[in-house]
């Protein structure tokens, strides 16, 4: 069972879905939770790994879920793009869980942190490897689910407000995608991506799947957070505990935006124009107005949420350009991304506790009396704006010039004016919460090595990244190729390539006239 | 038949539109409702409807050899009912847990996650 390559896809979203009935089945005991948890998301990372590692030395893998054949089976895929970001993910993921076991406290455990972290990354692991859209659905429902029970950790009356804005918001949300996916299902008969693909092109180009494309754009919109469906965001990630808000940053707005890109890159690379005439404006609007909202918040937490607001514009505005060059700085954007959102909730989260308050005004004085959290937040804070040597500025080089090549005057002009008003935004937090002379001198007792490490961890990782960029570029470059020309992934998900287990069922013993939406469930 | 049902489905959305405008979080429970029934219709509906012979496959034949309903969106229906049960029980939950620790049900009033902001200006001897 474990010699055909098929299986790596499987396994990272398998072991967190056991570590999550394993973590439940031992409610009650935080030390066993802990351990589950942390043993979960390591095993997690190594499967990741090795999912990644195969896919570059050997392209796309896929595998058919109870052997029954794409289109008409589940197909999990992963290449390089997939594969990339779930080893990004989970590699964060397995850092906010040690986060986790530094800052929780009893409560937070006993109330399942760990299973809900764990189903999670499931989710996310889900999302990022199916080629099913129904299944996208599913996964999306499962990081939903989760997010709800971990939003509400703690229970503050401020949560609770928050987490009322976010799972009616995020609910309405996915069923509009649902309506989106059942309107494309009654177009095309297939829910295969790749299958997908093929069938959207051959479609004639008119109303109706123009008006399923712009539903795709505004119910991913929404989850991703784009303008000027964003509020919700700023309205609840501040809320929660630092640890969960930081996964949140991290992963749940970028699943949206990777699943914008699977769809809008795989399904409607030649239909959908108005859509895409709208992503560039929406993705502009929301890169500045993010910055802005950043520039403008006395929250330190609502601060980093509106970041994380800008750059989600940043890399949907690469997907709206489309060239390679575009994919490329959208790819690497999200690979710094998912660090940089989850560093600064972490940061965030400790600058609120060291200094006992959240509004910036009333925070000062503290590069004295932490000194580590203030070099760790300047770094990640700039890495965020956009400025060398560190990685947030390597894929604003490529989407300048991809906008540049395009002629697109509008995304050149929104990239440059949004990192120069976040790094105005950061300039202001920084000196104000850092700099400014405060009354109180005393050193703050120690944040824990783990919630140290975490931060340092990853600014590290945007200055190494920063410094030897070639291995992501690289990464980019590939994904950015394969999203263009999609070949090797359609013809690996539909079985034309021999993957899969032997007994599959396969698509040319059957007639398709009679099988035209005939499609074993294996949920 | 078809083309009832889309009525149907298209006055089901505008009634959970309408709910969904409201202020109160029962209303939007019950907007929230409506629009998974009626998302689970669309999807019935865009599955093509037939009164054909149940999808049933007989013994010894890989396909079926007449034309047979479309099992397909019944399944995915299935799953979407599932979850978004699951869903709006959490939801019902919460709004629940919302009334009793924000004594509201009323949107406008829950700003305890974004308070209204109070202007502040900080002069240049502050800094």
């Amino acid at each position: 069972m474990f010699e055909n390559a098929g299986w790596l896809v499987v396994w990272p979203v398998l072991i967190p879905i056991l570590g999550a009935a394993l973590a439940a089945a031992a409610w009650g005991s935080e030390r066993a939770q802990s351990t589950i948890g942390v043993a979960g998301l390591g095993a997690q990372l190594v499967a990741s790994i090795a999912l990644f590692t195969h896919v570059w030395n050997h392209g796309v893998v896929a595998m058919s879920m109870g052997g029954w054949q794409a289109p008409f089976g589940i197909a999990l895929a992963a290449d390089t793009l997939g594969a990339g970001l779930t080893l990004v993910g989970s590699f964060v993921g397995l850092i906010v869980a040690l986060h986790g076991i530094g800052t929780t406290d009893t409560a937070h455990r006993r109330a399942g942190f760990f299973p809900l972290l764990l189903a999670l990354m499931a989710g996310v692991a889900g999302a990022f490897l199916t080629s099913d859209i129904f299944n996208l659905y599913v996964w999306f429902e499962v990081t939903l689910i989760s997010s709800f029970g971990l939003i509400v950790l703690g229970g503050r009356r401020e949560q609770i407000d928050g987490a009322v804005k976010y799972a009616f918001l995020n609910l309405i949300a996915t069923t509009l995608l649902l309506i989106a996916i059942g309107l494309l299902y009654g177009l095309t008969g297939t829910l295969n991506m790749a299958d997908l693909s093929e069938k959207v092109a051959s479609l004639p180009r008119d109303s109706t799947l123009e008006t399923v494309a712009l539903l795709f754009l505004v119910s991913l919109g929404m989850k991703a957070a784009l303008f000027p469906l964003y509020f919700w965001l700023p309205a609840a990630y501040h809320t929660p505990l630092p640890t969960v808000s930081a996964i949140f940053a991290a992963l749940l707005t970028k699943v949206g935006v990777y699943a914008l890109i699977r769809v809008f890159a795989l399904v409607f690379p030649e239909n959908g124009d108005m859509a895409r005439d709208a992503m560039i404006w929406v993705a502009v609007a929301t890169m500045v107005l993010g910055a802005l909202g950043a520039l403008a918040e006395q929250d330190i937490r609502r601060f980093v949420s509106f970041t994380v607001v800008s750059g989600v514009g940043v890399m949907v505005g690469g997907l709206a350009i489309g060239t390679e060059k575009a994919f490329l700085g959208t790819v690497f954007y999200f690979v710094h991304s998912i660090m940089i959102s989850a560093a600064l909730f972490i940061a965030a989260g400790m600058i609120a506790q060291a200094g006992k308050a959240t509004r910036i005004e009333e925070l000062a004085g503290l590069y004295k009396r932490a000194p580590f959290l203030a070099v760790a937040f300047l770094i990640v804070g700039l890495s965020l704006a956009g400025v060398p040597p560190l990685a947030g500025f390597w894929p604003k080089v490529y989407l300048v010039q991809a906008g540049l090549d395009a002629g697109s005057a509008v995304l050149v002009a929104g990239i440059l004016l949004s990192g120069f008003l976040t790094l105005v935004a950061v300039g202001r937090a920084f000196s104000l919460i850092f700099w400014r002379a405060g009354e109180d001198e005393t050193p703050i007792p120690d944040a824990g090595a783990l919630a140290k490490g975490s931060l340092g961890g990853f600014a590290v990782m945007t200055l190494v990244i920063g410094l030897y960029a070639a291995p992501v570029v690289e990464m980019s470059s590939r994904s950015a190729g394969e999203l263009l020309s999609p070949d090797a992934y359609i013809k690996t998900v539909l079985g034309k390539t021999a993957l899969g287990s032997p007994s599959a069922a396969r698509a040319e013993d059957v007639p398709t006239a009679a099988l035209s939406g005939l499609k074993e469930e294996t949920r | 038949m078809e083309a009832a049902f889309s009525i149907v489905v298209g006055a089901l959305f505008a009634v959970s539109v309408y709910l969904l405008l409201s202020g109160s979080l029962i209303r939007l429970l019950l907007g929230i409702f409506v629009l998974g029934n009626a998302t689970h219709l669309l999807i019935f509906v865009a599955g093509r409807l037939m009164r054909n012979a149940p999808p049933l496959i007989p013994d010894g034949l890989k396909v079926a050899d007449t034309v047979i309903a479309n099992p397909l969106p019944q399944a995915l229906i299935l799953t979407a009912i599932v979850i978004s049960f699951s869903l709006f029980s959490f939801l019902l939950v919460l709004a629940y847990r919302a009334y009793q620790s924000l004594d509201t049900v009323n949107t406008d009033e829950m700003r305890d996650a974004e308070p209204m902001p109070v202007p502040t200006i900080l002069r240049g001897s502050d800094v």
